[in-house]
């Protein structure tokens, strides 16, 4: 039989990300009356049923129109209402990207931008619905903070969090069940990067799906006698530069890992940051300028060298290049 | 293509049925309930209706054109491209499946034959059909366009951008048509956003309207699919508001939205092949 990988953090559990935030946005209702919810025809989808049921008053089904959704929650904020709105991630992004760069980013509006079934790991619906670019889109647009948590746990503490948080959100999640590695009841830090490995050979900083995989890649680099540090850049934006120059810093080299394109994400973000500070060798796992096809999540995740083999060899040539 | 008879139409429809309720069971998703309720408009208007060459070409010149917006329902689609020839109906299998061109919403990436654009998210179909439609009138090419969608899908600003523009530029070679099942994923469409008086609605946008009263129907749907062409050439877009039911064909899928986007059981499967006759053969 084979051996079985002695992983840092492990899991009895999967759940969807999606069911995170739902259960974050019911208790974030229950703390803050101002937090209301709007949805776009997709309640099941978004998980958000439960914060429908418990506050009706608060909650507006607004039916397929997505930029009117934006539109709408950006005016209740100006009474201090805090929307968080659902549906998927690129009727969250691209389909309304003027309304939010207007009425809510520029216009420095509390709205949380809730977008479920990003990424390959959508699976089956296939590229018009797997978006990979929504990281880049959001990230661009001045006063968004940006967030992609990577499991239920984290999810959940971060849709609580951003209720707390007085700005633009764009908050990041999936369909797929998923490993629940992280603790319940965690404090979520927007901005604030979170070691979860130490090593000393190469960093892999890790956002969303992708953290587990990177979990999964550093004990099998481990096996080999490689020392990787794992660091879950759960907030794309304010993005933690500290944190990632003092662990390249110390490990010398560095793999991204997103559910995303090569473009516009977080490896554009640490290559930034790296280009400026401390120009190191960076290896990049995404996906190359291309889209998406239908399939099953970890099939597609081996197909576009999104998973932990793929991080393994990154590892290796990004150690090679030093 | 040669045209069916109703009653040949009507056995095609029976076998679309099958396939739409394999293909989801087989890879355990996909939204059978609006393809079921389409069914007798994709057969009529493929089978009967529709000047167009199963032998593909992108630009489609000197045939008439079809637009799905409501891209969700490709299984319906792909079964009648299959079925009339434009591929393989064994390629039914890979629906949904990695590396095939059956993708879940359709494609134009892996060349399906039969598909010009990409849909899946909703309320871009229309401008294109009529975008292809004017690409007709400044060719003098007399095919017809024709386009789907939904009913949820008339929520979307873009269709009542698209609504305003054609009739203004008098694009009288275009019959797209409502799939009108008031069903959408969150209930009923009166209870998540109510559409009012559509067809006043569309009326007011200077649209000749059409109901066509009984949606699986196939008489009624291929009479008003005939009606609707009488009406082009007058300086007005048409629109076809056909009332279906979704999931009709199968007693338990009927006239709810629950069946909008899941697959059926195994012996769901089987309890529904079982009210559909197979007359083609299955693939
Ligand atoms: C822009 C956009 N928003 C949301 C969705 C998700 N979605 C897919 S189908 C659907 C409901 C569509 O309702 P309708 O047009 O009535 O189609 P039916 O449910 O009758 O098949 C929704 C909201 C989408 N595909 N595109
Ligand atoms: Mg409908």
């Amino acid at each position: 039989m084979e051996k079985t990988l002695e992983t840092k953090f492990t899991y009895t559990e999967k759940q969807d990300t999606r069911s995170g935030f739902g259960d974050g946005l019911l208790e974030a209702g229950r703390k803050n009356p101002n937090v209301v919810g709007l949805c776009a025809d997709l309640i099941g989808s978004l998980k958000m049923g439960a914060f429908q049921k418990e506050f009706p008053e608060r909650f507006f089904q607004v039916g397929i129109a997505e930029a009117n959704m934006m539109g709408l929650a950006a005016g209740m904020s100006i009474n201090g209402k805090i929307p968080f709105t659902g549906t998927f991630a690129n009727f969250s992004t691209g389909r309304v990207y003027d309304q939010i760069r207007q009425s809510i980013a520029y216009s420095e509006k509390n709205v949380k931008i809730c977008a479920s079934h990003a990424g390959l790991t959508l699976g089956e619906d296939g590229a018009t619905h797997q978006i990979l670019e929504d990281l880049g889109m959001m990230r661009m647009l001045p006063n968004m903070t940006v967030i992609n948590p990577c499991d239920y746990n984290q999810t959940k503490a971060a849709t609580m969090a951003i209720a707390e948080h007085e700005g633009p959100v764009y908050l990041r999640f999936g369909r797929p069940k998923w490993p629940i590695f992280t603790p319940t009841d965690q404090k979520f830090e927007i901005g604030k990067a979170w070691k979860m490995i130490e090593g000393t050979d190469v960093t892999i900083f890790a956002t969303g799906h992708l953290v587990w995989e990177a979990v999964v890649a550093e004990a099998k680099l481990r096996e080999e006698g490689i020392s990787a540090e794992v660091i879950n850049i759960h907030t794309i934006k304010p993005l933690d530069t500290e944190a990632i120059l003092e662990s390249v810093a110390k490990t010398g080299a560095c793999v991204t890992a997103e559910e995303h394109q090569y473009n516009g994400g977080l490896g554009d973000s640490v290559a930034q940051t790296l280009a400026r500070n401390n120009p190191s060798p960076q290896e990049f796992i995404g996906v190359d300028d291309s889209f998406g096809e239908s399939g099953k999540p970890t099939d597609l995740l081996e197909k576009y060298g999104l998973n932990a083999d793929n991080i393994v060899k990154a590892a290796k040539k990004a150690i090679a290049r030093k | 293509m040669e045209k069916l008879s109703t009653e040949q139409l009507k056995k095609t429809a029976s076998q679309v049925r099958r396939d739409i309720l394999r293909m989801v069971h087989e890879v355990q998703s996909g939204h059978p309930g609006a393809s079921l309720g389409c069914t007798e408009f994709f057969v009529a208007l493929y089978f009967n209706q529709m000047n167009h060459k199963s032998d593909f070409s992108m630009e489609g010149k000197g045939e008439d054109l079809f637009f799905l917006s409501n891209g969700h329902i490709s299984p319906v689609w792909y079964s009648v491209l299959a079925r009339s020839g434009y591929f393989n109906t064994e390629e039914l299998k890979t629906f949904r499946k990695i590396d095939s061109r059956l993708q879940g919403h359709p494609a134009t990436e892996e060349g399906l034959p039969g598909i010009r654009i990409a849909s899946g998210s909703l309320g871009q179909g229309l401008s294109v059909a009529i975008g292809a439609a004017q690409a007709k009138k400044i060719d003098g090419d007399e095919g017809v366009v024709y386009a789907l969608m939904g009913d949820g899908e008339q929520q979307e600003g873009q269709i009542w951008e698209a609504a305003m523009y054609a009739p203004h530029h008098k694009v009288d070679n275009l019959i797209a048509t409502i799939d009108f099942n008031g069903q959408q994923i969150d209930g009923p469409t009166d209870a998540v956003m109510n559409l009012q008086d559509l067809k006043a609605k569309w009326e007011a946008f200077g649209w000749e309207v059409i109901d066509t009263l009984k949606g699986n129907d196939m008489e009624s749907v291929v009479a008003g699919l005939e009606y609707a062409k009488t009406l082009l050439g007058k300086g007005k877009p048409v629109l076809n508001l056909l009332h279906t039911e979704m999931g009709y064909g199968v007693d338990f899928m009927v006239g709810t939205h629950k069946w909008h986007g899941i697959a059926p059981s195994d012996e769901q499967l089987e309890n529904a092949l079982g009210q559909l006759e197979e007359t083609l053969g299955d693939y």
